[in-house]
């Protein structure tokens, strides 16, 4: 009998690889779709944030009274509306969070930690009297020194922003508090040994700033209590699954108490996997028994939503003349924002995961800084690591005289080869990649002057986790795929995709839907690049006890043995002895019957996705440099990674090129500036400097297809891997074009025109 | 304070709307009328989202007042299909995958119409400086450059 879950990799697949229709296509180009804000409710309030203006101050006193006064307010809360909460760590995305951080961070209590901050939320009849009664609340603060950058708040005697934090990961424990929240190390090897043997080492430290993941739709809910306490949170999230946990911890509710439906998402790239307004959004709801929607604007985006930190990077690497890496070594420090958990411990575990390296250290420390606290953003820590790892091998490069595709292959990891933070590789396409680089036509196209070429590679690890799919066989034989992960970039088509290539049926006759908390068990958020991979691997095995259903049905029919069928693009046959006794029953044919033999016809699965494989990428960048404005247009981008299988080839290319002008954004025009206030002088986007369609190129792309043996499809997660290895890429282009290399993000023209008159003043320049 | 009384056009059919001075005519459309398919991105004039066009002028309608709708002939994305058949445009950003979230899909959407109205063949360069105004974080710009220089090729066809 076959069944779907028997590696159906190897048969010919008719719908995994096909560029297939989106279901939600349509809806989003007539504007149907209902993203966050676009939900209506009878009677709904509109909630508003007070936030902090300061950056770091003691809260003295919160005065709600003549805010609470004004006609049209219905509900006012502030700290005392939470109950504080006990210190500990739980998966927010690829990153822990701690519920002792998140109360406060939903709304300040003994400090507010950054500007933005919230500090108290109103609900009201209109958005005119909400923003009137945010004035009339009086906060009596007692101002403090702020840290906003790094070094700074590493530095003894810095500002504290939390007076009981001792840095952890470290023997002895320090007897003093500082703002290092943590030490973190990977080592394999001796470093030190391995650094004697090199004929050549490159030294040098790398500077990055905070980049916002940037998604088009702000925050936004609706929420909805009834007097009973039954409650309902329409949200934009990446996990409502998760969002409902928090919220319900946060507030101290039953689980089943809260249902939350997640909305279109409009973007969220790591950033909406936390929560902000939505137990605000609740308690506001529940005081005033009225629906209260709350939407962040831009500048509350910017000010009060997790970005990438900003982090110092030193890395030093050892080689032998011929290449061959003998150690590796780097420190680096994330700014984690107000609260501890920046993505530095990834950072130290992706850093040199591309390559087979016997002596590696990396040491992660996590700060925090009177900033927003940090969120993920795509591939959380590895873009910051990976970017000074891939320009010191470029550099090393360089000086060995060779090729650095041909270095990067000479030390690529492959299956087998031991990761610095423990496991052993499966198959991986790093060298794949690397040769599919080196043959590429833009790899030796023609450059002209002021012209830099600039490559890099990339790895994420790729995650699975806690995932449920039904599939509901409907009367007439159609399917309904329910599924936990919101869809935020095409994955309801490619679960339809696998879902008919697992039952054998047409495409047209399965629909994906998502299911809001209530319909599934718990499935963990879309991130960390796991919900194709899990949702598919999910999927095919709900098929799997369909088919097994369907088979049982015919058999009950035909009035003869269950072994005696076999299952068949979407017939039952009768097998064996018995083969075509019977014709064979169709989908529909069984479902229609359902009922008599037995009732409806559903397929379950829940499971712990297990066996992710990373995803690896290598870019190649072309770059030109204005000598005289210091601008860098680039020119011509071509995105190479591995997808396991890509099963929406269209989709898997989107994401390359999404990935890549996210990172062309960091690497150029992208940065969070602060005055000496604290305070945040560039929250929108005329000035925090996003790509447009006229600062890039068309983005070229190459899936190379590893499979991944555990998936029944061989399907690898490919959203984060593509934004690792933009900026080196692009740091190593400028440093070929110029002939002199900068060591700090982003490479707007001022740094860019400072490095190019250095370089002249030295009289090094090589380009003309 | 009293409420502006609004007479407009809006995809082809007559409104009236009773607005504060101080509302967009995004506010109006979304907040008012129900109309969602414009999106706010930043309020700001700076994202694109908010695409709509009055007498056939591409605007961000988080820039203009409710009140200056008087008289005045918008369209926005609810009224690009026409009946059930989608505007070449929307056929084609389906076709080349030119969408993933989906939220600045209406805003280019309106955008790339404006631009072929004027422009029945742009060159890339064009339509990449055309359509600057329209921020997208999750497609890099490419399938929505090609798939609007696909559909003004099949639009010169036809």
């Amino acid at each position: 009998m076959a069944e779907a879950t028997t590696a159906p990799a190897k048969r010919k697949l008719k719908w995994v690889g096909k560029r297939a229709p989106r279901p939600d296509g349509v809806d989003k180009v007539t504007g149907r779709a209902k993203f966050g804000a676009d939900l209506f409710m009878s009677g709904q309030l509109v909630g508003k944030v007070l936030r902090s203006t300061l950056p770091h101050a003691r809260i003295k006193s919160i005065d709600i009274s003549k805010a609470l006064a004004l006609p049209g307010v219905k509900a006012i809360v502030t700290r005392d509306d939470f109950q504080d909460m006990a210190s500990e760590f739980v998966p927010a995305g690829e990153m822990m969070i701690n519920y002792k951080d998140v109360v406060r961070n939903i709304m300040a209590r003994e400090k507010v930690l950054y500007e933005g901050h919230p500090v108290a939320a109103v609900a009201a009849t209109n958005a005119a009297v909400a923003r009137q009664a945010l004035k009339l609340i009086k906060v009596e603060y007692e101002v403090l020194p702020h840290v906003i950058d790094v070094d700074e708040a590493m530095k003894p005697g810095a500002p504290l922003l939390h007076e009981d934090m001792i840095t952890q990961g470290v023997e002895p424990a320090p007897t003093k508090p500082s703002n290092v929240a943590k030490r973190v190390q990977f080592a394999v090897g001796d470093i030190e040994a391995g650094f004697k043997k090199a004929d050549v080492i490159v030294e040098r430290e790398y500077h990055t700033q905070p980049v916002h993941q940037g998604y088009i739709e702000p925050h936004a809910c609706i929420a909805s209590v009834s007097e009973d306490g039954q409650a309902d949170l329409w949200v934009t999230t990446q996990g409502h699954y998760v969002v409902r946990a928090h919220c319900a911890r946060l507030l101290g509710w039953d689980i089943s108490k809260l249902r939350v439906t997640a909305s279109e998402i409009g973007g969220g790239f790591g950033g909406k996997t936390v929560v902000y307004l939505e137990p605000v959004a609740l308690a506001l709801a529940k005081k005033a028994q009225r629906p209260v929607k709350m939407v962040m604007t831009r500048e509350e985006v910017f000010r009060a939503s997790g970005p990438a930190p900003g982090a110092w990077v030193k890395v030093k690497i050892g080689a032998t003349k011929d290449g061959r890496i003998t150690a590796a070594e780097a420190t680096m420090a994330y700014q984690a924002g107000a609260f501890q958990g920046s993505p530095v411990q990834m950072g130290c575990m992706c850093a040199f995961a591309p390559y087979d390296l016997e002596n590696v250290k990396t040491v992660g420390f996590d700060v925090v800084t009177n900033r927003p606290k940090v969120a993920a953003y795509r591939a959380p820590g590895a873009p910051i690591s990976e970017y000074a790892v891939e320009c010191a091998l470029d550099e090393l490069a360089d000086q060995l005289k060779i090729d650095p595709l041909d270095l990067r292959l000479k030390n690529a990891a492959k299956e087998g080869t031991r990761a610095v933070y423990g496991p052993k590789f499966g198959p991986i396409g790093m060298v794949e990649t690397l040769e599919a680089a080196k043959n590429h036509a833009h790899y030796t196209a023609k450059l002209g002057p002021n012209q830099g070429r600039g490559v890099a590679s990339g790895f994420w690890f790729n995650i699975g986790g806690e995932t449920c799919a039904s599939i509901n066989v409907n009367e007439d034989g159609t399917v309904s795929l329910i599924i936990g992960t919101p869809d935020i970039g095409g994955s309801r088509a490619s679960h339809a995709q696998m879902t008919a290539e697992s039952l054998g049926i047409d495409l047209s006759k399965v629909r994906t839907i998502i299911a809001d908390t209530s319909m599934l068990g718990y499935t963990f958020l879309t991130g960390g690049s796991r919900a194709t991979f899990a949702g598919g691997m999910a999927a095919n095995q709900a098929a799997g006890d369909v088919i097994k259903q369907l088979c049982s049905r015919a058999a009950k029919i035909w009035e003869i043995p269950e072994d005696a069928v076999a299952y068949e693009d979407g017939f039952v046959k009768p097998a064996g002895a018995n083969a075509g006794k019977f014709p064979a029953l169709s989908i529909a044919d069984i479902a229609k019957k359902a009922g008599k033999t037995g009732g409806p016809i559903v397929g379950h699965a829940q499971i712990n996705a297990q066996g992710a494989g990373p995803s690896l990428g290598t870019h190649i960048v072309d770059v030109e440099v204005d000598k005289e404005t210091g601008r860098v247009s680039v020119l011509r981008y071509t995105v190479i990674q591995d997808a396991g299988k890509a099963v929406h080839p269209s989709y898997v290319e989107g994401q390359f090129q999404g990935g890549a002008v996210q990172g062309i954004g960091w690497a150029l025009s992208e940065e969070y500036i602060y005055g000496a206030d604290g305070r945040m002088q560039n929250a929108g986007f005329l000035d925090y400097r996003m790509p447009v369609a006229s600062d890039v190129p068309m983005i070229d792309t190459v899936i190379v297809e590893v499979p991944n043996p555990r998936h029944p499809y061989g399907v690898r997660g490919i959203g984060e891997t593509p934004i690792v290895p933009p900026m080196a890429a692009i740091a190593n282009a400028i440093g070929h074009a110029l002939g002199t290399r900068l060591y700090e993000l982003p490479m707007s023209p001022p740094k860019v025109l400072k490095a190019i008159g250095q370089n002249e003043a030295k009289g090094q320049g090589r380009g003309h | 304070m009293s409420k502006h009384h609004v007479t407009t056009t809006i995809n082809g059919d007559p409104v009236e709307y009773l607005c504060e001075v101080e509302q967009t005519l995004l506010d109006v459309l979304r907040d008012d009328l129900l109309m969602t398919g414009s999106k706010e991105g930043c309020a700001s004039g700076d994202c694109g989202a908010c695409s709509v066009t009055i007498d056939g002028r591409l605007v961000c309608s988080c820039l203009v007042l409710g009140v200056e709708a008087e008289g005045r002939r918008i369209e926005t994305i609810e009224g690009m299909a026409k009946g059930d058949a989608l505007h070449p445009l929307q056929q084609k950003f389906l076709d080349h995958a030119a969408l993933q979230c989906g939220v600045c899909t209406p805003g280019f959407l309106v955008a790339a119409k404006s631009l072929l109205e004027r422009n029945p063949n742009p060159t890339e360069t064009e339509a990449r400086y055309w359509l600057a105004g329209n921020l997208c974080r999750c497609t890099g710009y490419d399938k929505i450059i090609r798939a609007v220089l696909d559909a003004a090729a099949e639009m010169r066809r036809s």
